[in-house]
């Protein structure tokens, strides 16, 4: 089934009652080339590129819940390509070239949305780090434009420039950067595998993985074991527990991230903005909601609610910068379990001592913008066995080495500063 | 979420500054190689469930602090100083 206008347009006309499932809800079989664990964006996104870029159409995602149901489902939908290190900065660059090709590759409206993104800074210091950013995203072939605060004050007329505590000194434009629908992302990436062939697995939790002789066989689950010559391990938050079933710990501690959303409003903001001085980014999803976030509540949780003094914090700021949006109402709040490495960048490799072994996870807070781009070079390094030259520094092996670790933000590699 | 200091009674967790897991207690030696560690300052168990974790009595006593407690309820199950599981000097 393709979408297309005129087909919208006749079932419009016809009492929409043409539209079948987008996916097939398949029962395991006793064997695959892969499997891959995780049913959500990274998961499904590694099953649509091992069909649609290495023909590898016997392959099966499972799903412990239900397709999508984790922080793909969950996140504040936002998309950029502003990173600073080597390493980062190719990568999310691959990631928002093909975030720019998606709709059309996978004849799905994800609601890709380029409404530019903006981050404010509030000091000399700010400016020069941001600057410093700006170029590097240049260097790397994207976009940035850096704003004095007359340049801010044209697109956001609405914040509050002229408090002393933190008063804004301008911004860093990256007018390519926005936000897409987020389960749109996980249905068309689901219907593009399964159109391949792909066997999507739902509600198959997986209970083991077996390993003979340091070649991995296949996995248990509440379905039946299922075997399969390779297997990727695309969990996020719950990455730990399933590297246990493998005798593995991971350089990954799962903290609780919030987000919020108001009620539904007039459009009242245009861009996707973050606040310097705080951890607060917003934007207005199509819906009218305001959609925004802080930081982590900052200590290992898998409750997937938060706290209220992070809660607190994050209104706070938002106060602090725009003062409007004290007049709209919290709908819902809601955590999501974050994969946090200690040096705040992602692992997408193979799992020493085990052949045919391979993990994706370490998304810490920045998983969204990633879907495309992190299954693109899984899928690489599954058909392969190499890494793909855009995600060559996400070794596991930097934690032992301390060569090449990836500090986005320049605080240290340690668990409790990311 | 609260704890209780053994020192200064229940307070909100605002007052504490969390570090990680409580292997941070179990230092290895200078010389005991990439892995140990590795394991020591990277990688972890990572539990849904019961854990260890050592939290900073910042804005009360200073007192270094292990707390055992649940990551999936946040119960908190016992608070006791480091000091004591140590053995001082902590």
């Amino acid at each position: 089934m393709r979408f297309s206008g005129l087909r919208v347009l006749k079932e419009g006309l016809t009492g929409n009652k043409g539209w079948a499932a987008h996916w097939r809800d398949a029962t395991p079989k006793p064997e695959y080339d892969a499997v891959i664990i995780g049913g959500g964006g990274h998961g499904l996104s590694t099953a649509y590129y091992l069909a649609r870029n290495h023909g590898m159409t016997n392959i099966a995602v499972l799903e412990k819940g239900y397709l999508g149901g984790g922080n793909v489902g969950r996140n504040t939908t936002i998309v950029r390509a502003n990173y600073f290190l080597q390493g980062n900065s190719e990568f999310y660059s691959h990631s928002l070239n093909l975030w720019e090709g998606l709709e059309e590759d996978l004849n799905y409206n994800v609601m890709h949305s380029q409404r530019g993104l903006i981050n404010l800074f509030h000091s000399d210091g700010q400016r020069d780090a941001f600057a410093r950013r700006g170029n590097m995203m240049l260097n790397q072939g994207d976009d940035a434009i850096l704003l004095d605060r007359d340049g801010v004050r044209k697109h956001l007329p609405y914040l509050d420039f002229e408090q002393t505590r933190f008063p804004i000194y301008g911004g860093l434009y990256h007018p390519r950067g926005g936000t897409a629908r987020h389960d749109a992302v996980a249905w068309g990436y689901a219907r593009g595998a399964s159109d391949r062939g792909v066997d999507l697995i739902q509600n198959c939790e997986v209970t083991g993985i077996d390993i003979e002789g340091g070649v991995v066989k296949g996995v248990q689950t509440t379905r039946g074991p299922i075997r399969a010559k390779k297997v990727g391990i695309v969990v996020a938050g719950r990455s730990g527990q399933v590297a246990a079933m493998a005798g593995r710990r991971l350089p990954i501690e799962s903290h609780v991230l919030q987000a919020f959303v108001t009620e539904g409003l007039k459009p009242v903001i245009d861009h996707v903005i973050s606040f310097g001085m705080g951890h607060f980014y917003i934007s207005q999803s199509d819906k009218g909601g305001l959609v925004f976030g802080g930081d982590l509540d900052f200590y290992a949780s898998y409750a997937q609610r938060g706290n209220l003094p992070m809660k607190e914090h994050v209104m706070e700021a938002g106060m602090t910068l725009m003062p409007m949006i004290g007049k709209a109402r919290v709908l819902r709040s809601w955590g999501g379990i974050m994969d946090m490495t200690p040096d705040g960048s992602p692992i997408i490799d193979r799992m020493e001592g085990v052949d045919g072994l391979f993990i994706d996870c370490g998304w810490n807070y920045g998983g969204f913008k990633a879907v495309p781009a992190s299954g693109w070079c899984m899928a690489h390094l599954m058909a392969t066995g190499q890494p793909h030259e855009v995600a060559a520094k996400f070794r596991m092996d930097r934690f032992r080495t301390g060569v090449g670790l990836m500090d986005e933000e320049g605080t240290g590699s340690q668990h409790n500063l990311h | 979420m609260r704890l209780t200091c053994p020192q200064c009674g229940e307070r909100d967790r605002r007052e504490f500054y969390y570090v990680g897991d409580a292997v941070a207690l179990e230092r290895p030696a200078p010389d005991a190689g990439d892995e140990a560690w590795e394991a020591y300052v990277h990688l972890r168990d990572n539990p849904a469930g019961e854990t260890r974790d050592l939290w900073y009595h910042e804005a009360g006593c200073g007192a270094w602090l292990v707390v055992t407690r649940n990551t999936v309820t946040h119960a908190v199950l016992d608070v006791v100083l480091a000091s004591d599981v140590k053995g001082g000097g902590a």
